[in-house]
């Protein structure tokens, strides 16, 4: 991508043909048909939807319909800022966020390394295997997974792991929102761990063994080696994934926080995301204006920070950035 | 580095120590347990008795077996047959024609002597940085669109994956040489016939890469059935699920079955807890089934795209 950002967006169509450029049209025209499909589908499912942030400053309700409603300025902002809402699901949204990219970064490196040095090829490729298993299930799936641990009266959980400990009183785990920031990271690195493991295995199998000769005839163990050798190695791959990750950060996994906290209103507090508020206000309160608001506030910050981040990678690794 | 998880090196002296080798391997068969158990408490919640399962709670080695959970779910098997094709016809058609359109779109912006590459590209990774949120997206689909309640919902957003583009993308600027298309327009050839008989059989790897994750999405969407798929409308198999856990009436109130048997044992207690757990065997069955085949592709493709770009 070389152009500037001066390009806009929308403009997707160069000129009409003039007699001069009729040999390019015979040439490359075969490249906009071909582009088309998907283009019509960016337009429709992308950019048109863009015009419709228009809502997030309207003042909506069913009766007016969305185009007569009036328009109310940042009243929808001011509300959305002014509750304690917005402080909530943005603490939220970011530290789960925060204890999600440490946990895929330590465990995910954790994996790696311990594949790698695994004796046995046979062993790691089925314990690889299973280990990869979650990241396929839907989240519909694992809730049902995390369902049967802590069904509140026949779990596995409150019948049998909890009694081995000694503990007779049943939890009623989807309406208290203390153990959640605890259970959502568990699901959420059981589920994703394979995904970043496999990669960073990648990269580990990638670096050169004359490293690691090099060093054993030195005389280093292999503790001194992985911290020496192995992981400063893989150190661009390790930041271009956790910056991307952060680039994201202002946006939670929908399934992760819906299903498998089964939505329940009583876990809000700790368990409620921008996502899943946003989703909130348009299906269940019917507020369309300051779904909008929210959406879009979403939308600009991810945006900052998805560009700063690339911005970053690109220093790093040029060839993985986005850009 | 495309087979990164499957080549390596002769082991020599970079071995670990055989303590520690023993330490990781119980490790990893902890591990792999406890990826497994939760599978094997749906499976076993599923063939155990109702009333054991509601007194005793659920266990990994049913108490009392019995197939009642099963039998319901035959007895209703036009649902979630109904629900299977929805999520068949819903993945096979967006994974077709959503590899097609993408390559089709890769394949223009990896020539470099297209004029305007860098700024279709720009229109295709812009979608990456920047979307513009539920509502508008919503609006778009029900009132603009109109197409709530049908099918197309299902397939139209996912089809076109800006991810996925890039990674073709990057695969067509560095596997198909520049010297083939060249040599291939000097003797006539049109655009059409280079990508398809140069372009695309030199590309297997990365469309089936693709094709598999799309795959992937499509089966595993609930999301969109959520948003825009009512009681009435075309339910894929992961949404029915997701329904049924959520909703203890949902299985009584929308099963002709359970009409039926009710019409004639009016003491029929529907077995709703182990119903459910059956219903998540029969909604996970395929995943589980077809994966051992699939990893080593999904590996491939996530490799390929992720760590080169």
């Amino acid at each position: 991508m070389n152009q500037t950002t001066q390009l806009n967006p929308g403009l997707k169509k160069p000129q009409a043909p003039t007699k001069q450029n009729i040999g390019y049209w015979r040439q490359y025209g075969v490249f906009y048909i071909m582009m088309a499909p998907a283009l019509l589908v960016l337009l429709l499912n992308n950019y048109l939807p863009m015009v419709g942030s228009i809502i997030a400053f309207k003042n909506v309700n069913y009766s007016t319909g969305i185009w007569d409603s009036p328009w109310v300025g940042w009243q929808n902002f001011n509300y959305l800022f002014s509750t304690t809402d917005s402080w909530n699901i943005t603490r939220n949204t970011i530290l789960y966020n925060v204890v999600f990219i440490i946990l895929n970064l330590i465990v995910g490196v954790a994996f790696a390394l311990m594949f790698n040095a695994m004796r046995s090829r046979r062993a790691a490729k089925i314990h690889q295997t299973i280990m990869f298993l979650p990241y396929f299930l839907s989240w519909v799936v694992i809730t049902y997974l995390v369902f049967g641990f802590l069904s509140p009266e026949i779990g596995l959980m409150n019948k049998t792991i909890l009694p081995m400990f000694g503990v007779t009183e049943e939890i009623d785990w989807y309406s208290d929102p203390t153990w959640w920031p605890l259970i959502l990271p568990l699901v959420n690195t059981w589920k994703g761990i394979g995904y970043y493991a496999v990669l960073y295995l990648a990269a580990i199998i990638g670096i050169d063994q004359e490293y690691y000769e090099a060093a054993t005839l030195d005389g280093a163990s292999k503790w001194r080696q992985v911290f020496s050798i192995t992981i400063p190695l893989i150190r661009p791959v390790i930041i271009v994934l956790t910056m991307l990750q952060i680039g994201r950060i202002f946006y939670a996994d929908f399934g992760l926080f819906y299903q498998v906290t089964r939505n329940a209103g009583a876990l809000y507090d700790t368990t409620l995301v921008i996502d899943t508020y946003v989703f909130q206000t348009l299906r269940v309160t019917g507020d369309f204006g300051m779904a909008a608001a929210a959406g879009l506030y979403q939308a600009v910050v991810g945006f900052v920070l998805i560009f700063v981040s690339n911005l970053i990678i690109r220093r790093i690794s040029k060839e993985d950035a986005l850009f | 580095m495309a087979s990164a998880a499957t080549k390596q090196p002769a082991y020599s002296i970079h071995d670990v120590s055989k303590p520690a080798d023993f330490a990781i391997n119980v490790f990893f068969w902890i591990y792999s347990l406890i990826c497994v158990i939760p599978l094997i408490l749906i499976l076993s919640v599923s063939f155990s008795d109702e009333r054991t399962v509601l007194i005793n709670g659920f266990s990994l080695i049913p108490t009392k077996t019995s197939l009642a959970a099963y039998d319901f779910l035959l007895n209703d098997w036009a649902n979630v047959a109904k629900s299977y094709g929805v999520s068949i016809f819903v993945t096979v058609f967006g994974t077709i024609f959503g590899t097609l359109a993408m390559a089709l779109y890769a394949y223009p912006i990896s020539r470099r002597d297209f004029k305007h590459s860098g700024l279709f590209s720009f229109i295709m990774f812009f979608t990456l940085l920047y979307n513009a949120g539920l509502v508008p997206f919503y609006m778009m689909y029900t009132s603009v669109l109109g197409l709530n309640n049908t099918v197309w919902v299902l397939i139209l957003p996912l089809l076109i994956q800006g991810f996925f583009v890039l990674v073709m993308r990057t695969f067509f600027t560095n596997s198909v040489p520049k010297e083939l298309i060249e040599s291939a327009k000097i003797d006539g050839a049109g655009e059409w016939r280079i990508f398809a008989q140069i372009v695309l059989p030199l590309s297997l790897p990365v469309l089936a890469s693709i094709g598999l994750l799309c795959t992937l999405n499509y089966w595993n969407d609930w999301f969109l059935s959520l948003l825009f798929i009512g009681n009435d409308g075309p339910m894929g198999i992961q949404y029915r699920m997701y329904k049924a856990l959520l909703d203890l009436q949902f299985l009584s109130n929308n099963s002709s079955a359970y009409a039926a048997i009710l019409a004639q044992n009016p003491n029929f207690s529907l077995p709703s807890e182990t119903v459910r757990m059956a219903m998540a065997v029969v909604g996970i069955g395929p995943i589980v089934f077809a994966y051992p085949f699939f990893q080593r592709y999904f590996i491939k493709g996530l490799t390929v795209g992720a760590v080169k770009g």
